[in-house]
């Protein structure tokens, strides 16, 4: 049983990493300018490579045998438990910033408080991720500045990212049950926690960015059960198309 | 028996440790802190390194060539990774550092030194160039994962940054 939890809890934060850092990377060629055509394809690997690790434990822990690659590869769209803010489209620069600003912020605030995990992995993970994550913070924070405070049509889509993006940030912070298990376990730290910090932190910003903290709405949820948006299965057939035309190939 | 093994020993680290990185092939594993530790069991010879940054491409390069110059020394090479404790670029050799300056790129400053508040920079690297302390950041984000591009505002030459992590 704990170690099912265990297993299935890697997979969510796992596909946190891979469908965000798979996100980013459709936006390789794509940026607006040079600086962000190598920004974004470089945080995309930042989360891709901490997905890799937390997939080859994940396979570990499960004991099946299961690699990498048939996580990323060969699950399908209702086996992905990532949350749904993460599948959230690239629908402009400005979605795609305040996006990577809350997930960077609350993995910052995780992986801090994942430092003392039981779980050596996780240990290694967080000492490393929660130096990545300050670097991801500023990049994203001060495009959150920049457009907030910028132009009449910057503030207006910054506004509208906001008021788009405001029913996914409560599912950051609701643990499944095997996250909840982790937690009480000493395995993985409690996403309730980071609540109130999270908050300050995001508002801070959006004072500069002269932005609206937005307002506690319903939250969308589904994610950690395999309920997903339409748009994360046109992600993975984009990501997964080689692995199922040509099943096992290799390069 | 006992010089043997240390022999063997010797001679699995000093393979080891001439491996270059495929990004940076003036700098050795060792100097980059990479490689931590190298032992001999039954003639295969083991290499523990530690993963830079997560994601960095010249991870399974590395891993492949430590391989092959184990195998070339007469050891069944392996790899093993260390991810506790994680690499930090304070691993880093002041050997290293004064190879990356050789070759134009700042070496990092102390770890979590740098990265700070929005529209702030805590040390400004020094120009490779000129040594001035005068630059400023063009790119957080870099060619590769580990650097960062950088302008010194004395000499005006551009210079890239080995990202402290």
């Amino acid at each position: 049983m704990g170690c099912a939890a265990f297993a299935r809890a890697l997979l969510e934060l796992a596909d946190d990493h891979l469908i965000l850092g798979h996100r980013l990377s459709e936006c390789c060629g794509h940026a607006p300018i040079l600086e962000e055509d190598l920004a974004m394809p470089n945080l995309a690997l930042d989360l891709i490579g901490r997905a890799r690790e937390l997939y080859s434990r994940a396979g570990e822990v499960e004991g099946l045998g299961r690699s990498e690659d048939e996580f990323a590869y060969l699950r399908s769209e209702r086996e992905f438990l990532n949350c749904l803010l993460v599948e959230r489209p690239n629908r402009d620069f400005a979605h795609i910033m305040l996006r990577q600003f809350y997930f960077s912020n609350f993995m910052e605030l995780y992986w801090l408080r994942a430092a003392d995990s039981r779980d050596a992995t996780v240990r290694g993970a967080a000492a490393k991720s929660v130096n990545e994550m300050k670097y991801h913070i500023r990049h994203s924070g001060e495009w959150i500045v920049r457009l907030g405070d910028g132009t009449g049509e910057s503030a207006r889509r910054a506004a509208e990212a906001v008021g788009e993006l405001q029913f996914y940030i409560d599912e950051l912070f609701i643990p499944s049950a095997s996250a909840e298990i982790c937690f009480e376990t000493g395995l993985l730290p409690d996403r309730r926690s980071m609540r109130e910090e999270w908050d300050q932190r995001v508002e801070r910003v959006f004072t500069m960015a002269k932005l609206d903290f937005p307002e506690p709405v319903p939250a969308l949820t589904g994610g950690r059960t395999g309920r997903h948006d339409e748009c994360l299965g046109h992600l993975l057939a984009e990501m997964q198309h080689l692995q199922r035309v040509y099943p096992g190939a290799e390069w | 028996m006992v010089n043997s093994v240390s022999e063997a020993q010797y001679r699995a680290h000093q393979a080891a440790a001439s491996v270059t990185d495929p990004e940076l092939p003036f700098i050795t594993v060792e100097e980059l802190g990479i490689l931590r530790a190298v032992r001999v069991e039954k003639g295969i010879a083991v290499a523990r390194i530690a993963p830079t940054y997560s994601g960095c491409p010249a991870q399974a390069v590395i891993e492949l060539s430590l391989v092959t110059a184990l195998n070339q020394a007469g050891f069944e090479g392996r790899v093993e990774r260390q991810l506790e404790p994680a690499w930090t670029t304070d691993w880093i050799t002041p050997e290293g550092c004064r190879k990356l300056r050789r070759h134009g790129i700042s070496p990092p400053v102390q770890a979590g030194k740098t990265v700070c508040g929005l529209f702030e920079s805590a040390a400004n690297p020094e120009c490779p160039l000129c040594g001035s302390q005068q630059s400023e950041r063009v790119s957080e984000f870099g060619s590769t994962a580990c650097k960062a591009v950088y302008r010194c505002r004395s000499c005006a030459e551009p210079f890239e940054y080995f990202k402290p992590i």
